[in-house]
């Protein structure tokens, strides 16, 4: 199972951007997200969700993200995930 | 199978979300999501993820493309790795020099083609000759993998290497553009004009595009959405051409129906040059009216 | 009570008389006569001019629980609304209610007069930023009044909106009053919207810094309507009042709404020799004028006459002769202002002239075509441009409704997403426009015909745009950002949107 090494980020905060920030958790810690969006009323428990269903597709099972949304759409914000576990891997 | 019109080719950038989710609504023929000129060092592995997901989401009403780093550079196989999942339709090689550029890019894609198991030979090949030496070996580049459809010429980097200056007539291209065109049509691909950089100057623009229309060239790379609609106007048959061109194809399918060698239309012979052209005219007209 | 636009209203809202819920879009038929200001004298060789704002206030007679308006001509560099509040605050007057044509943001300088209870009720057309949070904020005594540019002229005609002193900034005005909004170094260009607080309110008080010798010319509010005159260094910030002339968008998503919105506009069936328009000064509907002069040109059509919320690219059109007449309420750049004070062609008109439904017809009844912005529409076509996603207010009403209910084709254009928020919604959070008024939703994705119109659905078939069902625009939509969850709010009223007949078409609810 992959751990993350390190904290890392990726993504920016233009409009319709997300930067996604992410740090290694103990084992067993589990995902612990915190979100900020113009849009958490309407999309909040999506916009997690994706975070989440990523980290996870990807093996992290133990992350602290942060996440600074600008309007991102749901392959932006996967996109930014991944490009985020691949840093914080290497 | 029909013809694939490529008039405009449009770029965005690689790493831009907003531009990546509007790209199929401006009509270009091709959008080309770009990893090489317009994504930093720094975020060439974001630009990667991020056209990779766009490709996979959404459902773009046009041919799909994407500009790889050159092959030669560190970033050119990691974005293949990354972005052939995504099965784009076409990969652009900028800088293309030596058929070894096209080889090595082809037997990537086979090898991704195999293990996504898409069907062999469904992602096509373009590649940008931005060098002297790339135009020398043009016809080699263009011929060098059956998934080659298009060269392009790049025109910023063509012209510091041919050390001058881009005047506003391209006088300085007028020679390369032509090579290249003869390079394309003697391989039996698309020929395709460099951008023109200011988008506000759209007199300039315009004459360029109707000089490499003129000159044979299938279309034009463009980098702004405003562009788009000017290629597409210039690029549009007249109404008199499109009638012409319906009355050339029902006479050569009149005469092949009564078994004719001769066609006439007018009292002028109809040859096999008029007909390629008249169809050539009808898939520009059909796509405008689509 | 549920009314007829489908929304659930109080029975009884503080400081709402009589509580009229909206029964369509002309069916309430106004009744009674109109007011006007108790007769007033002024002898020969009098002195209206008096030594400082705080004079013009006592000399106004002005009183705890009085009714104070402004005019918004000044936009953004509008210094007489926070001078006048503060002088008033100065004196000790408290509980006015604040009722200007409508509020920019320059003018937040007021809340701390707001919060120490100088002003304790608003009703205006709408409101940006921190005033549109105050409004949203239920920290009024009573609920906001949002109306419309035709409802606010219509309710102070009608005597529901009762001005007791009128505080008017005049770029120009002569020592009896006689002013107008073209000269001097603070020119707005029209007073539309101060001509009616000028002919109702019981004193009127004027502002300038450029007191010119009499008689000022050309007169837009004359000294017959003006009690007091106050001289000040400077009314305002001309840089804020007027922009340099206001460009098209480049942006081309929005080029692309406004090619589409043009589309439209030529196959509607009303673009024809004579034909009438209103643009408003948002991005895609200012960018439409582009691709309409274009077709005019190749077409050889002119229009009789433009209305507005003036700009460049609307002048520009009038001056090549692509438009006969403009009719001018307000203006939003320099060569508008020039424009108006140059060419005869370009009138100014009054609010009630463009707007005002009970009355023997405004302008907008006249119009073929309106292009309209939104922050929202939903599947019945209802558009809401006051609240944002959120639910608190941060536009305003303007002149939204009342071109909508008038012109033949009302086109709202607006981007089917705004960062990932869907533009078509099941419900608006607010309606500010019915539905019932409004033809044909533009977006970049797809234009979408109000299926009332099926003469306009007729003639927008195969000519390339991209029709589609306001359903279909929707799912387009959320294929894209998913459905969005409702936004949670309060019982609680903030604030009322009186539809331009004066009934209640919608309420804002504090957001939790």
């Amino acid at each position: 199972m992959p751990k993350l090494l390190k904290a890392a980020q990726a993504g920016s905060v233009e409009s319709t951007d997300i930067l996604i920030m992410v740090a290694p958790a103990e084992t067993g810690a589990g995902i612990k997200i915190e979100l900020v969006s113009p849009t958490v009323q309407q999309y909040g428990e999506q916009i997690k969700n994706v975070i989440i269903s990523t980290l996870i597709a990807h093996g992290i099972e133990d992350a602290t993200v942060h996440a600074n949304d600008k309007g991102a759409l749901n392959f932006t914000i996967e996109a930014r995930v991944t490009t985020a576990i691949s840093r914080a891997l290497s | 199978m029909e013809k694939k019109l490529r008039r405009a080719m449009m770029f965005m950038p690689g790493n831009n979300p907003s531009m990546l989710q509007n790209a199929g609504i401006y009509g270009a023929d091709t959008v080309i999501f770009d990893l090489e000129d317009a994504v930093a060092i720094s975020e060439k592995d974001a630009a990667r993820h991020l056209v990779h997901n766009a490709i996979k989401y959404f459902n773009y009403p046009c041919e799909v493309a994407i500009r790889i780093n050159h092959i030669q550079t560190p970033y050119g196989v990691d974005d293949l790795k990354v972005v052939l999942a995504a099965k784009p339709d076409l990969i652009r090689l900028p800088k293309a020099e030596s058929p070894r550029d096209i080889e090595e890019v082809d037997a990537i894609i086979s090898e991704a083609e195999s293990r996504y198991s898409f069907a062999p030979g469904s992602i096509n090949m373009m590649a940008a000759v931005e060098t002297a030496k790339g135009l020398r070996n043009a016809y080699e580049i263009a011929t060098a993998s059956p998934r080659m459809v298009a060269l392009a010429i790049g025109g910023e980097d063509f012209i510091a290497d041919l050390k001058t200056t881009r005047s506003k007539d391209g006088k300085e291209l007028f020679v390369p553009r032509s090579q290249l065109l003869l390079a394309a049509r003697a391989a039996g691909i698309d020929a395709i004009d460099t951008v023109f950089a200011d988008i506000n100057d759209e007199e300039t623009f315009i004459a360029e595009v109707n000089l490499i229309k003129q000159l044979g060239f299938d279309g034009k790379s463009v980098i702004n959405p405003r562009q788009v609609r000017i290629v597409h106007q210039i690029f549009t048959p007249t109404e008199k051409e499109i009638a012409q061109a319906g009355r050339v194809i029902a006479a050569y399918n009149a005469a092949i129906e009564r078994n004719s060698g001769v066609i006439n239309l007018d009292g002028k012979m109809i040859d096999t040059p008029m007909v390629l052209r008249a169809e050539r005219v009808l898939a520009y007209a059909k796509s405008v009216k689509k | 009570m549920i009314n007829a636009a489908g929304r659930i209203i109080p029975d009884q809202i503080t400081g709402v008389a009589q509580v009229r819920p909206y029964a369509g879009p002309f069916a309430t038929i106004p009744t009674g006569r109109m007011v006007g200001p108790k007769i007033r004298v002024n002898k020969p060789r009098s002195e209206k001019i008096v030594k400082s704002i705080e004079q013009a206030i006592e000399a106004a007679g002005l009183k705890d629980g009085m009714t104070i308006s402004f005019h918004h001509h000044f936009r953004n560099g509008d210094y007489v609304l926070n001078l006048v509040v503060a002088a008033i605050a100065k004196k000790g007057i408290k509980g006015l209610t604040l009722a200007p044509s409508s509020l920019n943001d320059i003018n937040e300088a007021i809340i701390p007069f707001i919060e120490q209870g100088v002003i304790t009720a608003i009703e205006t057309s709408g409101g940006r930023g921190k005033l549109g949070r105050l409004m949203t904020s239920g920290k009024l005594a009573k609920p906001a009044v949002i109306r419309s540019h035709g409802g606010r002229a219509r309710a102070i005609e009608a005597g529901d909106l009762k001005l007791d002193v009128a505080f008017i900034g005049a770029p120009c005005c002569d020592s009896y009053g006689n002013m107008n909004g073209i000269n001097g170094r603070s020119a707005c260009g029209s007073m539309g919207y101060a001509m009616v607080d000028a002919a109702y309110a019981e004193k009127v008080v004027a502002i300038t810094d450029n007191l010119v010798p009499y008689p000022a010319y050309p007169i837009s509010i004359p000294q017959t309507q003006v009690d007091f005159i106050v001289v000040l260094d400077s009314i305002g910030d001309s840089q804020g009042i007027a922009s340099g002339a206001l460009r098209i968008s480049r942006d081309p998503r929005e080029l692309l709404i406004a090619e589409y919105a043009a589309g439209v506009i030529e196959h509607s069936g009303y673009f024809k020799e004579g034909w009438s328009l209103q643009l408003g000064s948002g991005g895609a509907s200012l960018a439409a004028a582009k691709f309409i002069k274009e077709k005019m040109l190749a077409q050889g059509i002119a229009a009789s006459f433009g209305v507005g919320g003036i700009t460049a690219p609307f002048v520009d059109m009038l001056e090549q002769g692509l438009i006969k007449t403009i009719f001018d309420v307000q203006d939003f750049d320099l060569p508008s202002i020039e424009s108006l004070k140059n060419n005869p062609n370009h009138l100014e008109m009054s609010a009630s002239y463009y707007a005002n439904p009970h009355s023997g017809g405004p302008i907008v009844n006249n119009l073929d075509v309106v292009i309209l912005s939104a922050t929202e529409v939903d599947v019945d076509f209802n558009v809401n441009v006051i609240t944002d996603s959120n639910g608190v207010i941060m536009g305003a009403s303007g002149g939204h409704s009342d071109t909508a209910a008038g012109a033949n084709l009302a086109i709202v254009v607006a981007p089917l997403l705004r960062g990932r928020l869907p533009m078509v919604l099941d419900k608006v959070n607010t309606i500010v426009t019915p539905g019932e008024t409004v033809d044909v939703i533009v977006t970049e994705r797809g234009i979408a015909v109000n299926p009332r119109r099926t003469d306009l659905t007729e003639n927008f078939k195969g000519i390339g745009l991209p029709v589609m069902s306001i359903h279909d625009l929707q799912r387009l939509a959320y294929d894209m950002a998913g459905k969005p969850e409702p936004i949670a709010v309060s019982d609680e009223v903030v604030a009322v949107i009186e539809y331009r007949d004066g009934t209640i078409i919608d309420v804002v609810r504090k957001p939790l």
